[in-house]
């Protein structure tokens, strides 16, 4: 038994993907070529029940245990809409700065075991966010076209000797996430490489997940993504032919599936050839896209109102009560750190690590950004680090630029103060850590001199290797407790004369 | 208001038809009916009538009208979000053609996945 595979027709395969079996991820498109991307995100919203039911929102329930008259399409049901998946969906359209208007559902029609009702809930030309943008860390604006609510289908697993759809054999189906409200990003085609795809993908998990509109998780298929892939020539701002490549359920697989499927339009238009507009798979173990069935009769889903639900109109007040109640953004707490001192990079991992708080009060309180971020990198990855208190934290970075304790007595009185909350100075007082003063420091380098003149004079003529034998023997002498700079300053000033 | 109707009006069909035959086999097939030759003329009369009926409107601009997307003014119907866990899990299988380990059994596929 294995998942179902999205349902491909072998016939379908063209010369050109039999011969191109080269592994293509490493590759980039010609110079004279450009990439142009939309992306479509879904992902499952975080709340308790489903979009139009009261059943149980619940990733790894037993099969068809979270079930309701309604998810299972039975007749005389009727759906009732989940105001906290509507206030969800407004917190994230607020945070990818969209218009939040009056819409309306509207029923998308299909034949497929996976929707009970042979219709799926979703909306049309009256979607509830619309025109936002949001800002990657690059800078880089990429257009948000719209950000609607929809319900998510049932899970079908195939039953077969190889497990591929158009084998004899049979399906089992699970209503489980069948009604589980989603919503769908669509972006503008404005994503330029595989790359940058990846970082937009990023970055609206992060938002995702701040605002609380959803876990983002990948792994459990919260998070899914479909990639509207064409290319043009570079500067130009036409917009050509494009294949919708669906089943990327990675961010890895998304910049590959990107690269390959760019790289097959552009090989094809080389060849005099040109892409045909369609749904493509993406093979992830064989690492190349596979022709679904023509856009053209996948398009026709004869979308119309859904007579059983009414428009949701929502006030000018609950939006902007709504407003009011986002946190701060991941963009703007990057920023913020960035703005007192910090790099990008070690910002963002901060935010990552959710420490961006307590190091932005360190900050304040005129602790090092560099050092500051450095502690939060390499030494904060730890259980009760959101505890440290921040002046404490500030104190530990200030004794540390200070001279008053190295690097590596630091670490180790950071370590006690996130397990006991104690005060750095007491901690170092506890465990004998003093600043080595450097008359101490040149006493004990002249005394090791003295035991390896051969060594110094060498040194002393450039043989700059030996710095590390004068490091290690004062480390020895002092058993790891002299500062690394100290002795660095010591040796450079003395063979200088 | 969808998207087939739009095109229909769009279209350069001559007063007399407004639905072609073609249209209704196209539709038929999209809802999984085989119709005999038979049935696709007499649909596309009926249908066609229908058509004819709604053609009133062209009559009138209705360029600044809100469409109508639900006959009542009723807006923002809001359940609470509290789960109401009811035991059918049973009950649902029992009522399915075929069952298996706590599943639908149903066939390898009718169509493509959308």
């Amino acid at each position: 038994m294995t998942d179902i595979e999205q349902p491909v027709s072998s016939t379908m395969l063209s010369a050109w993907e039999v011969d191109s079996k080269v592994e293509r991820e490493t590759s980039h498109l010609p110079a004279e070529w450009e990439m142009v991307i939309g992306l479509e995100v879904h992902a499952e919203l975080a709340t308790e029940t489903k979009m139009f039911s009261p059943a149980r929102n619940h990733f790894g329930s037993e099969p068809n245990t979270n079930v309701h008259p309604v998810c299972l399409g039975l007749p005389g049901t009727l759906p009732v809409v989940n105001g906290k998946a509507v206030e969800l969906s407004i917190r994230l359209g607020l945070a990818l700065n969209c218009h939040v208007q009056r819409c309306v559902f509207a029923r998308k029609n299909y034949f497929y075991p996976d929707m009970p009702k042979d219709y799926q809930i979703s909306q049309y030309d009256r979607p509830l966010n619309i025109n936002g943008w949001l800002e990657l860390a690059s800078g880089h604006t990429i257009g948000i076209e719209r950000a609607h609510m929809e319900e998510d289908t049932g899970k079908s697993t195939h039953v077969g000797e190889s497990g591929r759809i158009h084998d004899a054999g049979y399906s089992l189906v699970d209503y489980n996430r069948a009604g589980v409200p989603l919503i769908e990003i669509v972006s503008h085609p404005d994503i330029r490489g595989p790359e940058e795809a990846k970082e937009y993908v990023a970055e609206l998990q992060r938002i995702l997940i701040a605002v609380g509109a959803s876990d983002g998780k990948f792994e459990e298929g919260s998070l899914r993504v479909d990639a509207n892939v064409s290319v043009r020539p570079a500067g130009s701002d036409e917009l050509r032919t494009r294949c919708e490549v669906k089943n990327v359920n990675s961010l890895r697989s998304l910049g590959r599936a990107i690269q390959y499927e760019t790289q097959r339009h552009v090989d094809l238009y080389l060849a005099g050839d040109r892409p045909v507009q369609e749904t493509r798979h993406w093979d992830e173990e064989g690492g190349r896209t596979r022709a679904g069935r023509s856009k053209e009769q996948a398009e026709d889903y004869r979308y119309f109102p859904d007579p059983d639900l009414v428009p949701v109109d929502p006030s000018p007040e609950w939006i902007e009560e709504i407003r009011q109640s986002l946190p701060v953004l991941p963009r703007e707490r990057r920023q913020r750190l960035v703005d007192a001192g910090g790099t990008a990079q070690a910002a963002a991992l901060a935010v990552e690590r959710d420490l961006d708080q307590l190091a932005f009060d360190a900050m304040s309180q005129g602790a090092d950004p560099e050092r500051t971020l450095k502690h939060v990198a390499n030494n904060l990855a730890v259980d009760g680090a959101q505890t440290l208190d921040p002046s404490n934290f500030a104190e530990l970075v200030k004794l540390e630029t200070g001279g008053g304790l190295t690097a590596t007595q630091a670490k180790q009185v950071l370590a006690e103060m996130v397990e006991t909350g104690n005060a750095p100075g007491d901690i170092a007082a506890q465990r004998g850590f003093e600043a080595m003063e450097s008359s101490e420091l040149e006493g004990l380098l002249d005394g090791i001199i003295a035991a390896s003149p051969d060594e110094w004079s060498r040194f002393c003529e450039g043989e700059a290797k030996l710095q590390g034998f004068f490091t290690g023997q004062i480390m020895k002498a002092t058993k790891g407790q002299a500062d690394g700079k100290e002795i660095a300053k010591l040796l450079a000033q003395k063979s200088a004369g | 208001m969808s998207v087939r109707t739009d095109s229909v009006n769009e279209g350069a069909e001559p007063e007399s038809s407004r639905l072609s035959r073609e249209d209704v086999a196209h539709v038929a097939s999209l809802a999984l009916l085989e119709l005999t030759d038979a049935e696709l003329d007499e649909f596309t009369g009926q249908l066609d009538a229908v058509l004819e009926h709604a053609k009133d409107i062209d009559a009138l601009d209705v360029g600044d009208v809100e469409p109508t997307y639900h006959p009542y003014p009723v807006t923002n119907v809001f359940r609470d979000d509290v789960v109401e866990q009811l035991d059918v899990h049973d009950a649902a299988l029992a009522m399915a053609p075929e069952a298996e380990d706590g599943q639908f059994r149903v066939p390898p596929a009718l169509g493509e996945e959308p």
